[in-house]
C-alpha cells in the first residue's frame, strides 16, 4: 500500500494517469461519434456544459457539489436537443444549427462570469485550457491511499464509460451502424444516441479541471480518427484510440516538460503526431492510397468480346483493353466495413 | 447616444459593424454552401498563428498577427480538404480534428509566449474572447482596408460565386474554375473571421458569421437581398455589442456581440413573415380548425341523407363519440357562423343540432369536388 502511496505521490505519475484516462473515456465515446458523423456535437457540447457550470455555480455558490455535473450534464444534452429541435425545423441545415446553438450558450456563460462570478475560481481562461499542472494537489483520502480528486473522477468517469460500451456494445453498433435495423429491433437508437451523448457531456465536465473544454474535444475526435485509418474493425478502432490516448498523454508530459508550456495542450497536440502517423502509414493512408492507385490491375476480368468474335487473342485487342480497365476500376475502389451509414443516423 | 460620442467608443463601433458587413456577407455564401462549421475550425485554428504571429511581429502589431492567422487558417482547411479528399476521414471528423489540433497546438505557443516573452503578452489574450477596448485607430485603418478588399473581389465575383454556391455542377458545365472559387471563398471567410477576431475572439468568431446570415435567410429569399440583410444584421449585432461593453464595464465585446446576434436569428425563427415558426404554428391551427369544422359539417349531412330527413337532429354526445373528442366549440363556432342551429329534440337527452339551410349548402359545396356521394346509395354503410 505504502509503495502504491509513493508513487502515487510523485505529480508525474498522476498528470500522465489523468491525462490518460481522459483520453481513455474521451475516445471510447469519441470512436461512435466520429462514425456516427456527430463528431462536431462534442464539440458543441464542450463548449456550453460551461453554462451548466456557471449557473450551477450561481444557484449553490460552491463549486464542489454533484450539482455542477448535473448541471453541465443537463447544458449538453439542452444542446443536443435545441441543435435537434432546429435542424427538424428545417429552417437552418444541420451544421448550422450546431454552429447557432452553442456559441449562444456559450456567450451566455461568459457574459455570466464577466457580470456575477468574476470574483470566483471560475477563470474562462482556466475553463478552456485546463490546468492539469496543478491537479495533484487537490487530493482526497481514500481509505489509506491519498489520492488526487481529478484521478479520482477520471477514474470513475472512464470506467462508467468502458461499461457503457462493453455491456451495450451491440446495442451502439447496430444503432450506428443501421439505425433503422437497430429500431426494427426494438434497441432504441434514439435513447442510445442520448445515452452516448450525455456521457460525453459528463466526461467533458470531469475533463475541464483537467484538460480544459477545448482540447477535451481533440481526445474525443482525433485518436478515433486516427484509428479509421488503420483499421475496418469497431473494437479494434477502440482499442487502438485507447492506445493513442494513453501514447499522447506520454510523449505530451515529456513534450510539456521539456519546453515549459501547457501540459493539456500539448497533450492534445501529441494526438495529432499519430494522427499524421496514421494518415501517412495507415491501411487507409496516403501512402496505402498511391500504392492501391499504382498497383497492377487484379487478375482481368473474362474478355467476353473475345469470346464470341472469335479464337481467343485473335481479333480481341481492344477487347482485352476494356477487361484490363475494368478490372483496373473495381481493384481501385476500397470496401471499407467501417463505413458510416448514411447522414439519417439521429 | 451620449455614447457615440466617445472617440474610443466610436472607433470600436466602426471597427465592429465592418466586422459584421464582412461576416455576414461571406456567411451567407457559407452557410448556403452547408460549410457553416468551417468558419468554427477556421476561427478556433487561427489561434497558433496569431501566437506565431506575435512572436515575429513583437509587440502588439496587428499585421503579422493577422497574417498568421490567416496562414494558419489556410493550413486548417488544407488538412480538412486533404482528410476529406484523399481518404475516408468524413467531413465532420475532419473538421473537429483540425479545429482542435490547431487550438491545442495554440495553447501551447499562447502558454509558450506567456512564459517566456515577459509581460507584453498580455494583450494575447484578448485574442480568445475580444477585446474591443483595445482596438486603436490604426487597427480601424487595416480592418476598412481589408473589408475593401473583401467586399470588391465579392462584388467582381459576384456571378461565379453565385452559380458555383447554388449549382456547382452547371458552373463546372460553363468551363468556370469551380474548385478555385471554392478554395478563394474558404480564403475569404478565413479572412473574416481573422478581422473580426481582436473583437470577438477566435472562440465565439463563429457566431458571426452564421447567424446574421441565417437570420437573413429567414427574411429574404433571393441571394441579393440575403447579402445586403446578412450585412445589415452583422454590422447591427457588431455595434450593439461595442456600446454595450462600453456601457457596462467588465463586459467582454464577444460575447455581447454573439448574443444580439442570436437574438436576431430567434426574432426571425419566429416572427419572419414566410418561414416564421408562429406564422406557422398560426396557419396550421386555422388549417386544422377549419378541417375540424369541414368534417363536423360535411358528417352532419351525411347523418341527414342517411335518415332521408335534410333537417335530422343529430345528438352532440353521438357526434363526440363518433370524433372520439368533444366538438363542443367546433359546434358552436358553426352555430356563430350560422350553419348549424341547437335544437331542443327530446327535452330528457343532451343538445341536438341540425344543419341550417346555408350549413347544408356548404357542405354539399365541400361535398361536390368528391361527387361519390351521389353516386352511392344512401343505405350503404360508412367505410
Amino acid at each position: 500500500m505504502s509503495e502504491l502511496q509513493a508513487w502515487l505521490d510523485q505529480p508525474s505519475v498522476t498528470i500522465v494517469a489523468i491525462g490518460a484516462l481522459v483520453g481513455i473515456a474521451a475516445s471510447l465515446l469519441g470512436t461512435f461519434l466520429v462514425l456516427r458523423r456527430e463528431s462536431m456535437l462534442s464539440d458543441a457540447i464542450s463548449h456550453s456544459v460551461l453554462l451548466g457550470i456557471v449557473v450551477a455555480y450561481l444557484l449553490t455558490g460552491t463549486l464542489d457539489t454533484p450539482l455542477h455535473v448535473i448541471g453541465a450534464a443537463l447544458a449538453g444534452l439542452a444542446t443536443v436537443w435545441l441543435t435537434d429541435l432546429l435542424a427538424r425545423s428545417r429552417r437552418v441545415k444541420n451544421d448550422a444549427a450546431i454552429g447557432l446553438v452553442f456559441p449562444a450558450l456559450f456567450a451566455l456563460a461568459v457574459l455570466l462570469i464577466n457580470l456575477y462570478a468574476r470574483d470566483v475560481h471560475l477563470d474562462t481562461d482556466a475553463v478552456l485550457l485546463g490546468e492539469i499542472a496543478f491537479a495533484w494537489l487537490d487530493v482526497v483520502n481514500l481509505g489509506q491511499l491519498e489520492v488526487a480528486r481529478s484521478l479520482l473522477t477520471m477514474l470513475v468517469i472512464a470506467l462508467v464509460n468502458l461499461a457503457f460500451v462493453v455491456f451495450l456494445y451491440k446495442e451502439l453498433k447496430l444503432s450506428t451502424f443501421d439505425p433503422q435495423l437497430a429500431m426494427a429491433f426494438g434497441l432504441r437508437p434514439v435513447a442510445i444516441g442520448y445515452a452516448l451523448l450525455g456521457l460525453v457531456s459528463v466526461s467533458a465536465v470531469g475533463a475541464f479541471d483537467a484538460v480544459g473544454a477545448i482540447l477535451f474535444v481533440a481526445f474525443v475526435i482525433v485518436p478515433p480518427t486516427a484509428a479509421y485509418l488503420l483499421t475496418d474493425r469497431l473494437w479494434w478502432m477502440l482499442t487502438i484510440g485507447c492506445m493513442i490516448a494513453i501514447g499522447a498523454s506520454f510523449a505530451g508530459y515529456a513534450f510539456a516538460r521539456a519546453f515549459d508550456v501547457s501540459i493539456g495542450g500539448a497533450m492534445a497536440s501529441a494526438t495529432g503526431g499519430f494522427l499524421l502517423l496514421a494518415l501517412t502509414f495507415g491501411k487507409h493512408g496516403l501512402i496505402a492510397r498511391g500504392w492501391r492507385q499504382r498497383a497492377p490491375a487484379a487478375p482481368p476480368l473474362p474478355d467476353f468480346g473475345a469470346v464470341s468474335t472469335g479464337p481467343a487473342g485473335g481479333g480481341g485487342v481492344s477487347g482485352h483493353g476494356v477487361g484490363g480497365g475494368a478490372g483496373q476500376a473495381v481493384s481501385g475502389v476500397p470496401r471499407a466495413q467501417v463505413e458510416a451509414p448514411s447522414a439519417a443516423s439521429r | 447616444m451620449a455614447l457615440l460620442g466617445d472617440f474610443t467608443v466610436r472607433t470600436v463601433a466602426l471597427g465592429a459593424a465592418l466586422v459584421g458587413v464582412v461576416a455576414g456577407v461571406l456567411g451567407t455564401f457559407a452557410l448556403l454552401r452547408e460549410q457553416s462549421l468551417l468558419g468554427d475550425a477556421l476561427s478556433h485554428a487561427a489561434l497558433p498563428g496569431v501566437c506565431i504571429g506575435f512572436l515575429l511581429g513583437g509587440a502588439r502589431q496587428l499585421e503579422p498577427i493577422l497574417a498568421g492567422a490567416l496562414a494558419s487558417g489556410a493550413l486548417a482547411a488544407l488538412l480538412v480538404m486533404l482528410l476529406t479528399r484523399a481518404t475516408r476521414v468524413k467531413t465532420d471528423a475532419a473538421l473537429g480534428v483540425a479545429l482542435s489540433l490547431f487550438f491545442a497546438v495554440g495553447t501551447v505557443l499562447l502558454t509558450y509566449v506567456q512564459r517566456h516573452e515577459g509581460a507584453a503578452q498580455a494583450g494575447l489574450d484578448a485574442f480568445l474572447f475580444g477585446q474591443a477596448a483595445a482596438l486603436v485607430p490604426r487597427d480601424l485603418s487595416v480592418i476598412g482596408a481589408v473589408a475593401a478588399v473583401v467586399l470588391t473581389v465579392v462584388l467582381l465575383g459576384w456571378k461565379e460565386l453565385k452559380v458555383t454556391t447554388f449549382d456547382a455542377d452547371f458552373a463546372r458545365s460553363l468551363g468556370r474554375p469551380v474548385v478555385a472559387i471554392e478554395f478563394a471563398l474558404t480564403v475569404l471567410i478565413a479572412v473574416a473571421v481573422v478581422i473580426g477576431l481582436q473583437l470577438v475572439g477566435v472562440i465565439l468568431m463563429v457566431a458571426l458569421v452564421i447567424a446574421p446570415a441565417a437570420a437573413a435567410r429567414q427574411w429574404v429569399t433571393r441571394l441579393e437581398g440575403m447579402v445586403v440583410l446578412a450585412a445589415l444584421f452583422g454590422a447591427a449585432s457588431g455595434v450593439a455589442g461595442a456600446l454595450a461593453s462600453a456601457a457596462v464595464r467588465g463586459l467582454a465585446t464577444g460575447p455581447v456581440i454573439v448574443l444580439a446576434a442570436s437574438g436576431l436569428v430567434v426574432i426571425a425563427l419566429l416572427f419572419a413573415p414566410q418561414r416564421g415558426l408562429l406564422w406557422h404554428a398560426a396557419r396550421a391551427q386555422t388549417q386544422r380548425r377549419a378541417l375540424r369544422a369541414h368534417r363536423v359539417l360535411v358528417d352532419l349531412y351525411r347523418l341527414g341523407e342517411a335518415h332521408r330527413d335534410p333537417g335530422y337532429p343529430s345528438e352532440q354526445g353521438m357526434i363526440d363519440a363518433y370524433f372520439g373528442s368533444s366538438t363542443a366549440h367546433v359546434l358552436r363556432r358553426l352555430e356563430r357562423r350560422g350553419l348549424v342551429a341547437r335544437v331542443a329534440h327530446m327535452p330528457e337527452e343532451g343538445d341536438h343540432w341540425v344543419l341550417t339551410e346555408g350549413g347544408r349548402d356548404q357542405a354539399r359545396e365541400l361535398l361536390a369536388p368528391f361527387g361519390a356521394r351521389e353516386r352511392r346509395g344512401p343505405e350503404e354503410p360508412r367505410p
